[in-house]
Parts: structure tokens; C-alpha cells; sequence
């Protein structure tokens, strides 16, 4: 006699509901960005549970990759950028000056839309960024670069040629190198700029499933002008408008059930 | 509710409303006809009736083939997927009110004009006139999103239920009276049941207006009055 299997995994295709009690690894107060005079940011206070996705929504303009730049203090590298406010990581004020950027930004890795490989090896692409911080003997610093690849889903496609090019991989492998060279630092936070944007669906499907994984171990924020992305992969999603959050909540709750006509007409595709 | 910035995409959701509008227009002419081709012995009326289920039909396919290409096509959420998941569910509803006033029909002809006494006429015309009140109801509070006039039908239910139970109680009655009555009395018990389905049908829709325009399901219990369980056991004693 045949048996029927019962799966009891979460469905397919959706990301775990959001846990609502999670612990609280961003605290964002009252933050205000400048691009010289101009306010980008104005006034955002939210927080961002740990091992949760949180998706940052809005049109292009409205503040979202410019609140995730903040994060890590990336923006730092443009003078005329500045913020003020604080965004609290675990606590820690990482805008005051005391703290060090270099250090902060190993914590807070950062993917962005076009896939940025540095150009050497698919195995220097990753050892670098460890032996910037950790002078590891070899068998050791191996040993992260394979655990990096396999958590970045891409061990399997790389394994037999880690000593060519990372330039001379498909888009979809290049991101998801980006992710294993951000994961190879063990960060806490790894940020993801429209990290799928510039991928075919197979590629991005598979950077989707990875961001699923990733979220048992990171707090992940992303960007993303994908509605249906953003539904899929998050648990929690902020809709920003002209430099202000409008409104934060849980994903199921905001795709279906928005508070704010604004956020409906956006997610609906009325604005304008 | 202002527009889409793709126009077609309005008129994919206006497409929905006005099919189910026009079946919502078909449902409620099959439920008056059959009515009253039951009570007045009307056979042609009857075949009438019978005839358009067809376009009933037709019409809550399209419905679902196109709520689900729009699904397919854009994506839709919030207001926009409530209201497509809305339109199958109402065509759904609205296509088997349609099949209960055939059934009707269909018993009208079955009886041929010998409705015999008056006053379970009297009975099931009232229920009628009720369950078509609602069923306008709720059409309208569909077609106007008004969710208070849908959740006053949803209430309202109740009252049906109650005359249904009266009616089982004396048609029984008229059975046990002259068995010669079991023929028809148990056509027109059919026919009362099918009304009083229509009746749930429309507290159906009620729930999904309510649905549609809050986002809320509204409570598992809706109140009734329907005892005519109760009424057999106590008959059959």
C-alpha cells in the first residue's frame, strides 16, 4: 500500500511568517540625511527585528538606498553626505564618530545591483575581505572561503574553478559571490540593494531561496522595487515616500490590508 | 479609488464587475419567474427560466477566466486581489442561485399548475419576496462596496430561516393529512429549501462585500433560525 507523505514545512514560495517578538537588532531615531542641503531622509524612526527580512519599498527618490546606506556608514565616503539622528546596532550608535567604519562595515555587509566581483579569483574575491581583518593560515582561511560559498549557494558551480576569474562568472554567480564575500565576514546585518534587479528569474529565484536561508543566521534588509518580491521574501516591509516612512508592518499585512492610501495606491500601481 | 497608471488594468477589474453585474441582473429575473411560474401554474415561464440558465453559466466562466489571467497578468494585491478573488467567489455564489431557481423551474413544470392550498402559496411567495430583497441587497452593496448594507443582509438571513421552518413544519402537516398532498408537498418542500439556499447564497456574497472593502473576514456565525431539524424528530415522535 501506497503512503501519502504529509509535508509540514512551510509552503513553497513564502517566507516564514514574521516573528513580531524577535529582538530588535536596528534601531533607527529620528534620522535626518542630507545630500548638501538637500533632506533626503526626514525624521525616520523604525526598528528591524533580528533574523528577520525587513523590505524597504517607494518609489525611486523616496529615501530607501539612502536609509540602507546609512547603516554602514557607506555614504561617509561623499563629504558633502551627512546624517544626523541615531541608528542604534545593538545598542551602539554607529553614526558617532567614535566608531570605526572599517569595523562597523564588516558587520554591516552590503550587496548591491549590479554585481560588483572584484577582478581575481573566485577564491580571492572572498579570502580578501577575511585577510583584511584575520591573519588565518591557509587551510583555515580555505576552509571559510568554502563555507562562505556553500552558504551563498554557489559551492556546487564554484568548487572546480576557484582559481579563475570571479569577472568570468554569469551575472546571477557574480551576486551571489558578492553575498559569499559579504557572508565570509560573518556580519550581522547584511544589507541587499535591488540585489536581483539587474537578473533573469532563475538567477533571482535562486538569490530568493538563498536570502530565505540567509535569514537564519542575518538580519537582512533589502531594497527592492519588486511588490511581489518583497511579498514573497520578507517578513516585514516599510513603504517610504519623498524622504518619510509612511508605513511599517508586518508583509502579509501590508500586501493585503495597507493602513495608508498611499502605500495601497503605490503596491496597487496608482500612484501618480 | 483612483485610477491604475495601466489603464487596461482598470478595465481588466471593470470587465469583472460588469459581468457580474449582468449576472447578478439574470439571477434575480430566474428568481422572480420561477416564482411565479410555480405559484401560477405558468409552464412557458417555467421553460423561460430553464433556458437562461445557460448564459448564467456562461457568464461565471468568463468571470473565472478572466480573474484568473488578471491574476496571471498583473499580480494584483491589496484592494486589487481582494477584489478579483471577490468576483469568483460572488460569480460562484451568483451562478448557484441561478441553478436553485432552475431547480425551481423545473419543479413548477413537475407540478403542473395543481398547487393546492393557497395558503402555502402565501407562504412561499413571502419567503420569496424576502430572499429577492436580499438578493438585491447585496447585489447593490456589491456593485456600491457598501459593507453595512451587505452585513444588514448577512443579519437579516435569519428571518428566512424562521419561514422556512414554518413552512416545512406545514407542509408535513399537509402530508400526514392526504397522502395523495406527498407528491407535490414534497416538490414545494424543494422549492422552499431552495429558496431558503439562495438566502445563505446571498449572506455568502454579504461576507465576501464585507471582505472586499475591509480586508476582514467577518465571524464564522452567522445567526439562524433554521429549527426544521428539530421539527422532524418531533413530527416523526
Amino acid at each position: 500500500m501506497s503512503q501519502i507523505s504529509v509535508n509540514t514545512s512551510s509552503a513553497i514560495g513564502h517566507a516564514a511568517a514574521a516573528d513580531i517578538d524577535a529582538p530588535i537588532r536596528i534601531a533607527v531615531r529620528n534620522l535626518n540625511f542630507y545630500y548638501s542641503d538637500a533632506l533626503a531622509l526626514k525624521n525616520v524612526s523604525m526598528n528591524f527585528h533580528d533574523k528577520q527580512v525587513t523590505a524597504l519599498i517607494g518609489p525611486s527618490g523616496c529615501g530607501k538606498s539612502t536609509l540602507l546606506r546609512t547603516f554602514n556608514r557607506i555614504y561617509s565616503l561623499y563629504p558633502e553626505q551627512r546624517a544626523d539622528g541615531e541608528i542604534l546596532l545593538d545598542g551602539q550608535n554607529v553614526l558617532s564618530p567614535s566608531v570605526d567604519v572599517n569595523e562597523l562595515r564588516a558587520r554591516v555587509g552590503m550587496v548591491f545591483q549590479k554585481p560588483t566581483p572584484f577582478p581575481m579569483s573566485i577564491y580571492d574575491n572572498i579570502a580578501f575581505g577575511i585577510r583584511l581583518y584575520e591573519k588565518l593560515p591557509k587551510s583555515e582561511l580555505d576552509g571559510r572561503v568554502e563555507e562562505a560559498l556553500k552558504k551563498a549557494a554557489l559551492w556546487n558551480e564554484a568548487k572546480d574553478k576557484l582559481r579563475q576569474s570571479g569577472m568570468g562568472l554569469s551575472g546571477g554567480q557574480q551576486q551571489r559571490l558578492c553575498i559569499a564575500r559579504t557572508i565570509a565576514q560573518n556580519p550581522e546585518v547584511i544589507l541587499l540593494d535591488e540585489p536581483t534587479s539587474a537578473l533573469d528569474p532563475i538567477s533571482t529565484g535562486k538569490i530568493e531561496e538563498l536570502i530565505e536561508q540567509l535569514r537564519e543566521e542575518f538580519t537582512i534588509v533589502i531594497v527592492t522595487h519588486n511588490m511581489q518580491q518583497a511579498a514573497r521574501i520578507s517578513q516585514f516591509t516599510a513603504f517610504m515616500y519623498l524622504g518619510e516612512l509612511v508605513e511599517f508592518g508586518q508583509t502579509d499585512k501590508m500586501f493585503m490590508t495597507p493602513t495608508k492610501k498611499q502605500t495601497q495606491d503605490y503596491i496597487t500601481g496608482r500612484f501618480g | 479609488m483612483s485610477e491604475h497608471i495601466v489603464s487596461s488594468y482598470d478595465n481588466d477589474l471593470q470587465d469583472l464587475r460588469r459581468r457580474i453585474s449582468e449576472m447578478g441582473g439574470i439571477a434575480e429575473k430566474m428568481l422572480v419567474d420561477s416564482i411565479a411560474a410555480l405559484l401560477r401554474g405558468d409552464l412557458p415561464l417555467a421553460q423561460t427560466v430553464i433556458a437562461s440558465d445557460t448564459r448564467l453559466d456562461i457568464l461565471q466562466r468568463e468571470v473565472e477566466e478572466s480573474a484568473i489571467l488578471t491574476i496571471a497578468r498583473r499580480q494584483p494585491l491589496a484592494v486589487d486581489l481582494r477584489e478579483t478573488i471577490s468576483a469568483i467567489r460572488v460569480s460562484g455564489d451568483v451562478e448557484r442561485i441561478g441553478d436553485l431557481a432552475k431547480n425551481i423551474a423545473k419543479r413548477a413544470l413537475a407540478i403542473g399548475g395543481q398547487l393546492q392550498p393557497q395558503k402555502i402559496a402565501v407562504g412561499v411567495q413571502h419567503m420569496s419576496d424576502l430572499v429577492l430583497g436580499q438578493l438585491k441587497d447585496v447585489l447593490d452593496s456589491y456593485a456600491q462596496q457598501d459593507t453595512i448594507k451587505a452585513v444588514d443582509v448577512w443579519r437579516r438571513d435569519g428571518a428566512i430561516d424562521a419561514l422556512y421552518t414554518s413552512l416545512f413544519r406545514e407542509l408535513l402537516t399537509y402530508m400526514m393529512e392526504d397522502p395523495r398532498n406527498i407528491s407535490f408537498c414534497t416538490h414545494l418542500l424543494f422549492c422552499a429549501k431552495n429558496i431558503e439556499r439562495i438566502g445563505d447564497h446571498t449572506t455568502n456574497i454579504a461576507e465576501t462585500v464585507h471582505y472586499l472593502v475591509t480586508g476582514e473576514t467577518l465571524a464564522i456565525d452567522r445567526p439562524k433560525n433554521d429549527t426544521s431539524i428539530d421539527a422532524t424528530a418531533e413530527v416523526g415522535a
